[in-house]
C-alpha cells in the first residue's frame, strides 16, 4: 500500500529547509501512520535529493506528522537551479512511499 | 461576544484580483488583508526603488486599490497590505492619488516603515543562516528587512486609517494588528496572541486553505478551481476561528484543507516564531462545523524572544539556462544525447561555471535519478549553471540552442534565459533595531 492511500500531504519551504506534512485521512490510522513512517525512512526516500538531518514532529490532535527535511532545496528558494525550487513536488515523492 | 470578519484577498504578490473583489463585494467583511511579499521580493523591490526613487512598492498595487477600494469604501472594508515593499511611503502616495482619481476623497492611508535595518546589520555584522556574515557580502547587499509586528498596524488603525500598508512585517501579524485594535488584546497575553497568530498563518496564503494548492484527480477533487473563493476568517473576541469563504465561490472548505494549511512552512509546530509571540500550534483542534465552515482553536502562545528574523537581499550570482525538447521512439536517447553533447561544449569552450545541473523533464529533473521513470514518449532537455558573470551564464543558454543544427535529429522548441540571481540570507536582529513609525495621509 502506497502512503497517498491514507494520508494528504503539502510542502512548504523557508530558505534551504523544506517541511512536509502527512496527515491522515482517517484518525484511526494515525497509529500506523507514526508507526511507518519515520524521519529515517523519509530521510532515506529522500536520497541524493535532501542533503540534511530529517526531524519528525507529532500532531496527534489533528492526526499529522511534519518532517523537516534540512538542506533539502537545492542551496534555498532563491538562488537554487532546480525546475522546482520551491521543493513544491516533494510531497508527491513522499506520497510514493510503500507502506 | 464579538466577532470580526477578516478576508484574505491574495496570498502572493502576483495573485489573482476578482477574488478580492468577491471578498469586498459579499465577504460582509470588516478587514480585507493582502499578502504580497515572498523573501526575496522586498529586496527586488529595493533594487527597483534605486532605478527610481519613487517605485519599489508592489507593482500590482495600483491594480488592486483600483479594483477594491471603491468597494471597500462603500462597504466600510478596511484595507491592510505588505504591498509596501521597499517604500511604503511611495505606496501610500500612489494609493492616495488613486483614491482622489476615485473620487473617494477623506480616505485615511498610513504608512508603517522601520523594517529598514540595513544600517544596523552592517554595524553590528551580523551572521547569516547560510554562513558568514552582512558584511562578508560586501558590495553586493542590497537590503536588509526585520519582520515587524503587528503593534504598529493596530496603532494606524486606532488613528483612524482605512487603508494600512506596510513593508516587511510578519504575514501573520498583517491578521494580528486588526485583532489586537479590535479587541484590544494585551501584547504580553501570549495565548490570545498565539491564537491570532494561527488566524493568520491559515489565511495569509488566501487560496491555499480554500482548495488551491490541493486537488490531486479522483484522490482529493476540487470543486470549480477556475472560480477559487479566497477565505474568510470570522474570529471570536477569545480567539476562536471559523473560517469560511463567500457562498457560490469556487473551491471548498474542509479541515483537510486547514490541517495542510497549518503545518505549511512550518517547522517545530510547538515553537513558530514571530516578532510579537511565540506561538504554540500543537494543540489545535480543527472541527467541521457547516458546509465551508470550519472551527479552528487550541492555539497557544509564550513569550516573545525579543529578536527579529531579518532578511538580508544580496546579489548572488547568474543563471544561465538552455531548454529542447525531443519526441517519439528514441526521444530519451536523444535527450541524454544532447546532454553529453553540451556537457562538452561546455568544457571546450571554457564556460567557468560553479554548479550545473543536466536533466531530461518528464524524467529525472524534478527528483532526479531515483524517479524510475520508464520511456517516455517526449522529454526536455534542461542545462542550467551559475556563472560569475551575465556573459557567462548566456553561454550556457547558448550551447543548447546550437542543437538545433548540430545536435541530435528532432530537436525542436530551444528556448534560453540568462539572468542575474538576487538571494536570501536571514539573520537575527534585536527589536530595538526596527522602530516602527506610522505616518497618515488623506485623500
Amino acid at each position: 500500500m502506497k502512503l497517498r492511500e491514507i494520508a494528504h500531504s503539502r510542502t512548504g519551504d523557508k530558505g534551504n529547509v523544506c517541511n512536509i506534512s502527512v496527515i491522515a485521512y482517517r484518525t484511526d490510522d494515525y497509529a500506523l501512520l507514526r508507526e511507518m513512517v519515520t524521519a529515517e525512512r523519509v530521510k532515506n526516500h529522500f536520497v541524493g535529493l535532501v542533503h540534511g538531518e530529517v526531524v519528525r514532529y507529532e500532531l496527534p490532535g489533528i492526526a499529522a506528522l511534519n518532517f523537516v527535511l534540512q538542506g533539502a532545496l537545492g542551496g534555498g528558494v532563491t538562488r537554487s537551479l532546480r525546475l522546482d525550487a520551491h521543493g513544491k513536488s516533494l510531497s508527491s515523492r513522499l506520497l510514493d512511499l510503500e507502506l | 461576544m464579538r466577532t470580526i470578519r477578516i478576508g484574505a484577498g491574495a496570498g502572493y504578490s502576483g495573485d489573482r484580483i476578482e477574488p478580492a473583489v468577491e471578498l469586498a463585494e459579499k465577504g460582509r467583511l470588516d478587514y480585507l488583508v493582502f499578502e504580497c511579499l515572498a523573501e526575496r521580493t522586498i529586496a527586488l523591490a529595493q533594487q527597483a526603488r534605486m532605478k527610481d526613487p519613487a517605485g519599489g512598492y508592489d507593482p500590482l498595487l495600483a491594480a488592486r486599490m483600483q479594483a477594491v477600494l471603491p468597494i471597500c469604501r462603500a462597504n466600510k472594508v478596511r484595507v491592510i497590505t505588505n504591498m509596501g515593499a521597499a517604500n511604503p511611503l511611495g505606496a501610500a502616495e500612489a494609493t492616495r492619488s488613486i483614491a482622489r482619481k476615485l473620487g473617494l476623497s477623506g480616505l485615511r492611508i498610513a504608512a508603517i516603515t522601520g523594517d529598514d535595518v540595513l544600517t544596523q546589520a552592517k554595524n553590528a555584522n551580523l551572521a547569516l543562516d547560510t554562513g558568514g556574515t552582512v558584511n562578508a557580502l560586501g558590495n553586493r547587499v542590497i537590503s536588509a528587512n526585520a519582520y515587524v509586528g503587528a503593534r504598529a498596524i493596530a496603532d494606524a488603525l486606532a488613528a483612524g486609517a482605512d487603508v494600512v500598508i506596510t513593508g516587511r512585517a510578519a504575514d501573520p501579524a498583517l491578521f494580528l494588528g486588526p485583532l489586537v485594535h479590535e479587541f484590544g488584546w494585551a501584547m504580553d497575553d501570549w495565548d490570545l496572541l498565539g491564537k491570532g497568530t494561527v488566524v493568520g498563518h491559515l489565511l495569509e496564503c488566501a487560496g491555499q486553505i480554500t482548495g488551491g494548492y490541493f486537488a490531486d484527480p479522483a484522490v482529493k477533487d476540487v470543486p470549480d478551481l477556475a472560480r477559487l473563493g479566497f477565505p474568510i476568517g470570522e474570529v471570536r473576541e477569545d480567539g476562536d476561528l471559523v473560517v469560511t469563504k463567500v457562498e457560490g465561490s469556487g473551491g471548498y472548505v474542509t479541515p483537510a484543507t486547514v490541517k495542510e494549511q497549518l503545518l505549511y512552512e512550518i517547522h517545530d509546530p510547538a515553537q513558530y516564531f514571530q516578532p510579537d509571540v511565540v506561538a504554540d500550534f500543537s494543540q489545535v483542534r480543527i472541527e467541521e462545523v457547516g458546509p465551508d465552515r470550519v472551527h479552528v482553536s487550541g492555539g497557544l502562545g509564550k513569550p516573545k524572544t525579543g529578536l527579529l528574523k531579518t532578511s538580508v537581499g544580496y546579489l548572488d550570482s547568474y543563471v544561465g539556462e538552455g531548454q529542447i525538447s525531443y519526441a517519439g521512439p528514441g526521444a530519451v536517447a536523444r535527450g541524454r544525447l544532447a546532454l553529453d553533447i553540451v556537457r562538452e561544449r561546455l568544457a571546450l569552450t571554457g564556460v567557468v561555471s560553479s554548479e550545473l545541473r543536466f536533466e531530461l523533464i518528464g524524467v529525472d529533473a524534478l527528483h532526479g535519478e531515483a524517479s524510475g521513470a520508464g520511456e517516455t514518449y517526449e522529454v526536455r532537455v534542461r542545462v542550467t549553471g551559475r556563472t560569475e558573470t551575465l556573459a557567462e551564464a548566456v553561454r550556457i543558454g547558448n550551447e543548447v540552442e546550437t542543437l538545433y543544427t548540430n545536435g541530435p535529429a528532432g530537436g525542436g522548441g530551444a528556448w534560453k534565459s540568462a539572468r542575474e540571481v538576487v538571494a536570501v540570507a536571514s539573520c537575527l536582529v534585536p527589536e530595538s533595531a526596527a522602530q516602527p513609525k506610522v505616518s497618515l495621509v488623506e485623500a
